[in-house]
């Protein structure tokens, strides 16, 4: 299954499952939506269940608040990441507050196709997950494969808290694998080891896991390094234990992740890290992450400014030599 | 409206009025942090919108409705706890003022950022709606915050879904020291209701009556699968934008102009052509005021809230 047709199965099954969830968002409806994420949803479960808008990220996201406080479990989709800009004060002002002032749960999830590598341009491309991770009360969840993205998904809809969930674009028809039928709960604060090894961890999320497994098996079949690939899967609630526990055992990390680099979530990791595991560490934690530049839209100039093979694997080589 | 009507009005704008007094005066003594947004000369704006809900209906009442709090069930003890920051207050003590939920009595307070409750409540109503639970959400602004761009998308969700919302823009002729003059180049407010395709009205919003009836109206229309109404209530903010603000830029011509259609007199006015004794009135006032001094003076005893509070539900638990 395509991590596309994993969001489209965690959709239907919770939908199916639990009649207080609803859709609601820009050109969902009978279209499908952007990048068809709800493809058949509305003609399953008609126009009160996958809600179309006018163009108002501000006003679906808070439409999903508001009936959140009465029972429902709205998924709000984005068109685009980009836009959750005109969403901003929705979520950092009112739905991430809410717990904490009135005791009330807010289960909104809002679904945020973001991420560059397919020339979307400057406001088609970002990763604005970093923004969130530092308001309090909200969560952020960013998987990196199919059976994630639905196992996270329908956690996401369960959840008591709002959720911003990341779907990486470039993976939504690239990345294809099993993915369970029916019920499949990932449960959200739990990183997997996507690759085990012994010599550097590399950690990420999201966009840039089939990259760094992709740089793990190049440096194991060379003979170069046997690499552990830590998949965050979700920023907020983090698991630093799953982080400490690898780095102490091979004492080298590189972070990466294709947002920018400057105050991005790479530098909270390699805060933590030298906070915790200082005395595990051979080498300074290296971050690898774009180039803090708005994204550019030509193929050749975007291909600059993201993480490449190339440049995970001359971080990796460095630290190895370090 | 009736006699009784009247008579429930006219003791809930005292208590708003004797609130904002006994929050005045804690203010003046430095017994009070935040700011004091007083809402004398906007009683019978909030009281009277109010009072149209039945129910079982929704309210998202903005920081100078405190009429609309106490005709929706908030007592004095709880207002007073909640504003003076005292263990057991409805925020835990984390955010103050008005900016309380209380679910049981369908109270949803604000945030301070002006509009951004407006697609909140419109989720309410969108709620309502999918649930066919029959109850109407009311929901205020003011003259300043209706421009806000959440408004507007509010707005039109609410009107494109035709939901069962109702709007209360309260022009109260100034938006911190910003007259209406420089806010917007079209004074009634009620015109932005054109552009939606929905009913706007506009009502003196130191009459209860009209106030009363034009609410009433707007709320069994959105009741009735209708959809939003906007109702512009004109009134005048008597205060500063708070009480730290001493209000020169205002005329003082203007603030006389207002004070002879003062609302609480008006209303004390209407009761007694509806037969009621100026000692009624009176025992009504001293029972408000009384009231008040006592929810505060009980506010007072109580502690702090506990610390270990700033460190829980940031998360819901
Ligand atoms: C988005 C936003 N900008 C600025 C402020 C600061 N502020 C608080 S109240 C206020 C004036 C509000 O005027 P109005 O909406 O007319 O309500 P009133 O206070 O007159 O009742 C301002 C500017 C705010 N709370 N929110
Ligand atoms: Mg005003």
């Amino acid at each position: 299954m395509t991590y596309i047709d994993a969001i489209n199965d965690a959709l239907q099954y919770e939908m199916e499952r639990d009649s207080s969830v609803f859709l609601i968002g820009e050109d969902i409806g009978a279209f499908g939506g952007a990048f068809k994420a709800t493809k058949g949803l509305y003609q399953r479960f008609g126009k009160d269940r996958v809600i179309d808008t006018p163009i108002t990220e501000a006003g679906l996201v808070g439409a999903a608040i508001g009936a959140s406080l009465f029972g429902y479990r709205p998924v709000a989709e984005m068109q685009f990441s980009d836009f959750i800009t005109n969403a901003f004060n929705q979520l950092v002002t009112v739905a991430a507050t809410t717990a904490y002032r009135w005791g009330l749960p807010v289960p909104i999830v809002v679904r945020c196709p973001s991420g560059a590598g397919i020339s979307g341009g400057p406001f088609h491309s970002r990763n604005p997950e970093v923004w969130f991770v530092h308001q309090p009360g909200l969560k952020v969840v960013c998987p990196g494969t199919p059976e994630d993205a639905k196992g996270l998904l329908i956690s996401s809809i369960r959840d008591n808290s709002p959720v911003l969930f990341f779907e990486h674009k470039r993976l939504y028809r690239s990345l294809k694998s099993e993915v369970p039928s029916g019920e499949y709960v990932v449960p959200l604060g739990k990183a997997k080891t996507a690759r085990i090894g012994k010599d550097l961890s590399l950690i990420t999320y999201g966009g840039t896991l089939p990259l760094a497994v992709e740089v793990a098996e190049a440096f194991a079949k060379e003979g170069k390094a046997d690499i552990e690939v830590i998949d965050l899967r979700s920023l907020v609630p983090l698991d630093l234990e799953a982080i400490l526990s690898s780095v102490r055992k091979t004492s080298r990390v590189l972070v990466l992740h294709e947002d920018n680099l400057t105050a991005g979530f790479g530098a909270e990791l390699v805060a933590l890290i030298t906070e915790h595991a200082f005395e595990a560490l051979d080498a300074p934690v290296k971050r690898l992450a774009s180039f803090d530049s708005p994204v550019p839209f030509a193929p050749d100039l975007e291909r600059e400014v993201l993480p490449s093979v190339r440049s995970v694997g001359s971080a990796v080589e460095e630290l190895l030599d370090y | 409206m009736t006699k009784a009507e009247l008579i429930v009005a006219y003791e809930n704008m005292l208590l708003a009025r004797e609130f904002d007094h006994a929050m005045i005066n804690l203010y003046r003594q430095s017994k009070i942090v935040g700011g004091v947004y007083a809402q004398i000369g906007n009683e019978a704006s909030s009281v009277g919108t109010a009072m149209a809900l039945q129910e079982g209906d929704i309210i998202f009442p903005m920081h100078r409705d405190n009429g609309a709090h106490f005709v929706r069930g908030m007592t004095p003890r709880e207002m007073a706890i909640n504003f003076l920051f005292r263990r057991g207050s409805i925020t835990r003590g984390t955010d103050g003022t008005g900016h309380f939920a209380d679910p049981e009595k369908k109270i949803y307070g604000n945030v301070s950022h002006l509009g951004a409750m407006v697609p909140v409540a419109v989720g309410a109503a969108l709620a309502q709606k999918l649930s066919k639970s029959g109850f109407v959400v009311l929901n205020y602004i003011g003259d300043g915050g209706a421009s806000v761009g959440e408004v507007h998308e509010g707005l039109m969700m609410a009107s494109v879904q035709q939901l069962p919302f109702v709007l209360v823009i309260e022009n109260n002729q100034y938006a911190y020291s910003t007259p209406v003059a420089a806010q917007t180049h079209n004074p009634r407010f009620s015109d932005r209701a054109i552009g939606y395709g929905i009913p706007g009205v506009t009502v003196d919003g130191t009459d209860i009556e009209a106030v009363f009836s034009a609410t009433s109206q707007a709320i069994e229309f959105a009741r009735a699968g209708n959809g939003p109404t906007i109702i512009e209530t004109t009134t005048m903010r008597m205060r500063g934008h708070a009480e730290h603000d001493p209000f020169d830029y205002v005329p003082k011509e203007l603030l006389e102009e207002w004070d002879r259609k003062d609302p609480v007199l008006r209303t004390a006015t209407l009761l007694l052509n509806k037969g009621a004794s100026e000692s009624e009135l009176t025992s009504m006032q001293q029972q408000a005021k009384s009231e008040i001094e006592e929810a505060v003076a009980y506010a007072n005893t109580l502690p702090a809230p506990d610390a270990a509070e700033a460190f829980k539900n940031v998360f819901f638990q």
